[in-house]
């Protein structure tokens, strides 16, 4: 869907923002740009919209250079999520809302229509916040009003340069997960820069790890976790990696690998706990309420068995062992 | 002028009750003359209103255009602030022998040209820093969804930069509406000539007049400004 082929950026004299920058991101697939400040990220995704210029090299959308494509033509169709929502203040949020589609010349009914069904999508009352403006809107739901502003004309590739960076870390979670949702939906294929591994690992299919305007590693984020290709990344992505690694599977995998336990039935106070939960969290409850095991059960309620600490320890020293094709060829499995 | 003059007129009741005779006068004076100070009056507002209108499409455009160009920037506003350093008597007197070539060295035409002039600073001045000022992550949310230079500044950089530019205009105006004055010295009319005549004929009710109307002139026009000023700024801006 996106090419990068041999893409730098060199701004006169200096050294290089980006270097020599080669990968491909499939249709619908959701790839995080992820460094820290100063590693070429933001660069390397204005690169696509050309806010940046291409210094070498080319980047090509469906097998086309866009450095062959009108540029106001390409950002229309291409979504546009910046980190200060950018919501234009004069406007009022219907008129936010639909920008592109007027823009593109849509008339006023298909307008009308595409905003309500924007709005519903991230639950807020179309009629009520029609008339509203930007300065009158939280935090949040300026962030959201400026995703749905970005899917507005239904572009196949959405940007995202730090969509959520400037919220408060619970709104974050909530919008995160809501946006997921959204994805599931419209299936875009979505870059996005991060400077938040927990998000990355969170939101990414494929995570591109920079440095110095180069890319140090890329893949899934499990295959990262599991196998840091260098000192730098293992780095990055901190000692706890093994823990991270726990919030990417869920009960269910767990099951399917090695098992449940047997429920122990002298314990008395145990907490229940969904199938799907990642096992992350589940550690954190075994942790937190310091019993022995926590009652895993299915979307019909039925008891599947029970979990406890040794056997979400025995599950990670099974996965981390495992080869990196390996762990590339379950996730697709999974997918 | 009407409402004015019934100020004035109610003002004076008061001083009347104690019995100024000065007062009586000088009432005298305003209702023989009521109708030449209107005439001024519209002279002035003309002279004015058409420099102004004028100074507005001159600067604003200039003041886009130099959004564009940095460096032409620098040159063009420190060369409006030089020409207000410029004393309006000493310009107004430059522009006679430039206007006698066209046979319009004194009246109208220069005095209308040395109040665009003095207008330019305010007005460019203020459409260029408020463009500028404009939150930089709106230029870039309106660079990338697609819109093009002239859609991002009438749809983008103008309507939030208006309350800016706005101000700009009534400080000219307000400006103007003072520098007029000294217009009547090339023959401009307008409400300088009460104040001029008062000064060679010593006739202290002419430059009071005078004074007193170029003064409420000024205060109303601000206040016009300000009432259009809130109306066309965007209610997501108004704070």
């Amino acid at each position: 869907m996106i090419s990068f082929k041999h893409v730098s950026k060199s701004y006169t004299g200096t050294e290089k923002a980006v270097n020599d920058v080669n990968f491909e991101v499939e249709k619908g697939e959701i790839v995080i740009f992820l460094g820290p400040s100063g590693c070429g990220k933001t660069t390397l995704l204005r690169m696509v919209n050309r806010l940046e210029t291409i210094s070498e090299g080319s980047v090509l959308i469906n097998g086309e250079d866009i450095g062959n494509l009108n540029e106001i033509e390409l950002r229309r169709n291409i979504g546009y999520v910046i980190q200060s929502n950018g919501l234009f203040p004069n406007m009022d949020i219907e008129e936010n809302v639909t920008i592109v589609p007027d823009l593109l010349g849509w008339d006023k009914k298909k307008k009308h229509n595409r905003y309500k069904e924007l709005m519903q999508l991230i639950g807020l009352d179309p009629m009520e916040y029609r008339k509203r403006f930007p300065n009158e809107l939280s935090g949040g739901q300026q962030q959201r009003i400026g995703v749905i502003r970005a899917l507005a004309a239904d572009p196949p590739v959405m940007l995202m340069d730090e969509p959520f960076g400037a919220l408060d870390p619970l709104i974050r979670e909530k919008i995160q997960d809501e946006f997921l949702q959204i994805q599931r939906e419209v299936k875009k294929t979505i870059l996005f820069v991060s400077h938040d591994i927990d998000e990355a690992i969170k939101m990414a299919d494929k995570i591109v790890l920079m440095r110095d305007g180069e890319i140090m590693q890329y893949g899934t984020p499990s295959d990262i976790l599991i196998h840091p290709k260098n000192e730098y990344v293992s780095q990055f992505i901190g000692r706890d990696r093994a823990i991270k690694h726990l919030s990417l599977r869920t009960i269910a995998q767990l099951q399917e690998e090695i098992g449940l336990v047997e429920i122990d039935q002298s314990i008395v106070d145990s907490k229940q706990v969904n199938i799907h939960e990642n096992l992350k969290d589940t550690l954190a409850m075994l942790l937190n309420q310091e019993a022995d095991q926590v009652i895993v059960h299915d979307d019909n309620d039925e008891v599947q068995g029970a979990i406890t600490i040794d056997r979400v320890q025995r599950y990670l020293h099974l996965e981390m062992r495992q080869k990196p094709s390996q762990t590339v060829e379950k996730e697709k499995v999974m997918e | 002028m009407e409402m004015s003059g019934r100020l004035m007129l109610i003002t004076a009741h008061f001083v009347i009750e104690k019995g100024g005779t000065k007062m009586n006068e000088y009432l005298e004076y305003l209702r023989i003359n009521a109708s030449y100070i209107w005439g001024l009056t519209v002279q002035h507002i003309e002279l004015v209103g058409i420099a102004i209108i004028i100074a507005i499409i001159i600067g604003v455009s200039i003041g886009i255009y130099l959004t564009t160009n940095e460096d032409l920037a620098e040159t063009v506003l420190a060369a409006a602030s030089v020409l207000l350093t410029i004393p309006s008597i000493a310009l107004f007197g430059i522009m006679i022998p430039f206007f006698s070539l066209i046979n319009q060295g004194i009246g109208f035409v220069p005095a209308l040209v040395a109040l665009v002039l003095y207008s330019q600073l305010p007005i460019i001045r203020n459409t260029y820093s408020a463009i500028k000022n404009v939150n930089p992550a709106v230029i870039d949310a309106a660079n990338g969804i697609g819109m093009k230079r002239s859609q991002r500044l009438v749809r983008v950089e103008i309507p939030n930069a208006l309350p800016v530019i706005m101000a700009g205009i009534r400080t000219a105006v307000v400006l103007n509406i003072g520098i007029g004055v000294i217009a009547a010295f090339i023959g401009a009319g307008g409400l300088g000539t009460l104040i001029v005549q008062g000064i060679t004929r010593t006739d202290m009710y002419s430059i009071v007049t005078g004074s007193i109307v170029v003064s409420l002139l000024a205060i109303i026009a601000d206040m016009i400004l300000l009432f259009i000023q809130k109306r066309l700024t965007p209610k997501g801006i108004a704070n």
